[in-house]
């Protein structure tokens, strides 16, 4: 069981409030994402559940119990760090082996243990190897062995998957997702990264300077941003927004329009442009559509095969559905 | 990097570095030679250098008159011991200054540091008269805590360095998999801490091998190590310059051959956190 509940948590570092008392329940079994730009408190809030971080202020519940100061050791929480964090010194099956042997669970046990995660996680042609011998993929795995064959309440993950390449990100996105697919333990995740939590969560945290912006599942994000911040942070490319007389058209501040929500015309529209940097990226082709006169960039999503050429005028037209008012407080207007 | 160096210059350099070794090694080395003169030839005027009657009698008087193992065994009890019991004080200390550090733990550290400015005389007598009353004089015991108490601050600060070079994210990830703090430092930090914790002694032992003061003033018949073994020779027994040599051969040969085989270790002791 891994039912975790914030309640009030703050974190001061002496003057400077980092989390303002803030409130979460993350439910037995859920994959949640925290996400943010940096410095936004996420890694600073996924510390404090794993009690790494004392907190300043409010309550944690683990299953019920309250963990505020209960000591990283006896959380029954499981971490893996950017930095990876093994044990230079051991082998990998020492490491994997390492939270068995401080619970001091017997040896036939642990080896049980050791080999089925090896194999879960490819890893049993290395056991005996240093992690300086292993590539940064192999690393992470190892860090993830090492978290699951002690069967935590729940993992925690704080940017796992920043030190790898683009190709390797995501194959391991993709790795910890089946994972916990098989194992339906709590998985906390901590990324910057908006694609990692769009693919993967079932619920997204959206945190600015400490605060949740918004939380929901991630086409709840994605349909409804609750505010010009969660608008223009989810979703890739991002969403166009802009001000002034388009926006006055539709009776708000700011309109929002995401991409693949403008509909593209050689003839007409509502509104006009001129085609510059068009990315071909074969599913589809992006196109950054200027002099508009609504805002520096408009950015279309077109079909893959669209042969539209630097300096081709074209015409826009949202779709009246999908097109999202804010007022001027920046939030979404119903 | 790597730099070009022209070949004039590496032999310049190489010609200077061992002229410069040469310099600093010359009295070991007329220490040693001394030590095969004869009384005679030791005192004569022009002194010789190679070409001389060799002799190894100085080795067996001194032999004969001092027991040499007895303080040599003392030696190796005091600085071993010292050593031992302040890496045993020094590595949670240092644990704590590296990686839960306060508001003052610059100053604390500054603060032991401080404590090596004092001159050890300025504290002899009230050390002396303590270990006279609770009977600490003369015994190898009083000397080990006497060196201990001095060498803690450098073996603190040393080791305060290399935990500094550990990522912490490392000592988390351990609290994480369940260990508490004593497991943390076992398995995890000292481990890890190996070529710095292995320097950090090896420097203390030569500290302590080598320390004149106390031993000298703490110590009579029972527990005197080299340094007084090599200060019976002095003075109040006329100048035997053959024999005093031998003296200090035997009490530098110990240590000459330790600093010789771990010299590596040494030097990325003394200058780790200088160059990385």
């Amino acid at each position: 069981m891994g039912r975790i509940t914030l309640d009030k948590v703050t974190k001061r570092f002496g003057e400077v409030e980092v989390i303002p008392p803030l409130d979460l329940t993350i439910e037995d079994g859920e994959f949640v994402v925290f996400v943010g730009p940096s410095g936004c408190g996420k890694s600073t809030l996924l510390r404090l559940i794993a009690g790494l971080e004392d907190v300043s202020g409010g309550e944690i519940r683990i299953d019920g119990r309250d963990a505020t100061e209960v000591p990283p050791a006896k959380r029954g929480l499981a971490m893996v760090f950017q930095s990876y964090a093994l044990y230079p010194h051991m082998s990998v099956r020492k490491n994997i082996a390492f939270p068995l042997r401080m619970a001091n669970m017997d040896k036939a046990e642990q080896d049980r243990r050791i080999e089925s995660a090896a194999k879960v996680l490819n890893l049993t042609d290395y056991l005996e190897r240093r992690p300086g011998q292993l590539s940064g993929g192999q690393r992470q795995r190892v860090a993830i062995g090492r978290a699951i064959v002690r069967e935590p309440a729940a993992f925690l993950f704080d940017e796992p998957l920043s030190n790898l390449d683009a190709a390797l990100r995501v194959g391991m996105r993709l790795e910890i997702s089946e994972l916990h697919e098989r194992l339906k333990t709590t998985m906390i995740y901590v990324t910057h990264d908006q694609v990692e939590a769009m693919t993967m969560a079932d619920k997204i945290v959206v945190l600015r300077a400490g605060n949740i912006e918004q939380v929901g599942s991630p086409l709840d994000l994605y349909r409804s941003p609750r505010n010009l911040f969660v608008a223009g942070f989810i979703g890739s490319p991002t969403m166009n927004l802009l001000e002034g007389r388009a926006a006055q058209a539709h009776g708000a501040h700011t309109i929002g329009i995401r991409p693949e929500h403008l509909d593209l015309s050689r003839e007409s529209g509502e509104w006009s442009g001129v085609v510059g940097v068009s990315e071909h990226l074969g599913s589809d082709t992006f196109l950054h559509v200027h002099d508009t006169g609504l805002a520096d960039i408009v950015t279309v999503r077109a079909s893959g095969e669209v042969e539209l050429r630097h300096g081709d005028r074209v015409f826009l037209t949202p779709q009246a559905d999908k097109l999202h008012r804010f007022g001027e407080n920046g939030l979404r207007l119903a | 990097m790597a730099r070009a160096v022209s070949t004039r210059r590496k032999w310049i350099t190489t010609v200077v570095a061992w002229a410069l070794a040469l310099l600093i090694f010359f009295p070991i080395l007329w220490i040693i030679l001394t030590s095969f003169k004869t009384e005679a030839e030791a005192i004569s005027t022009p002194p010789s250098f190679l070409f001389f009657d060799w002799t190894t009698e100085n080795y067996g008087t001194v032999q004969e008159r001092s027991n040499y193992f007895r303080h040599f065994w003392n030696s190796v009890v005091i600085s071993i011991g010292s050593t031992v019991i302040g890496l045993i004080i020094a590595i949670p200390a240092a644990w704590a200054m590296a990686f839960v550090p306060g508001k003052q733990t610059k100053n604390v550290l500054m603060w032991m540091l401080s404590t090596k400015m004092l001159p050890p005389v300025g504290v002899l007598v009230p050390i002396y008269l303590i270990f006279r009353d609770v009977g600490l004089l003369d015994s190898r015991l009083g000397l080990i805590i006497v060196l201990t108490l001095i060498n803690l601050p450098i073996i603190v600060w040393m080791l305060y360095t290399y935990f500094r070079e550990i990522p912490v994210d490392i000592l988390e990830a351990a609290r994480m998999d369940g260990a508490a703090l004593r497991n943390e430092i076992l398995y995890i930090l000292t481990p890890m801490a190996v070529p710095g914790i292995a320097s950090t002694l090896l420097l203390n032992v030569i500290l302590a091998w080598n320390e004149a003061f106390w031993t000298l003033n703490l110590t009579a018949a029972n527990s005197a190590p080299l340094t007084a073994f090599i200060a019976s020779y002095s003075s109040p027994e006329g100048l035997f310059y053959a024999k005093l040599s031998a003296a200090s051969t035997m009490a530098i040969a110990p240590i000459l051959i330790l600093g010789w085989f771990s010299q590596k270790q040494l030097v990325r002791g003394l200058t780790f956190g200088a160059v990385k």
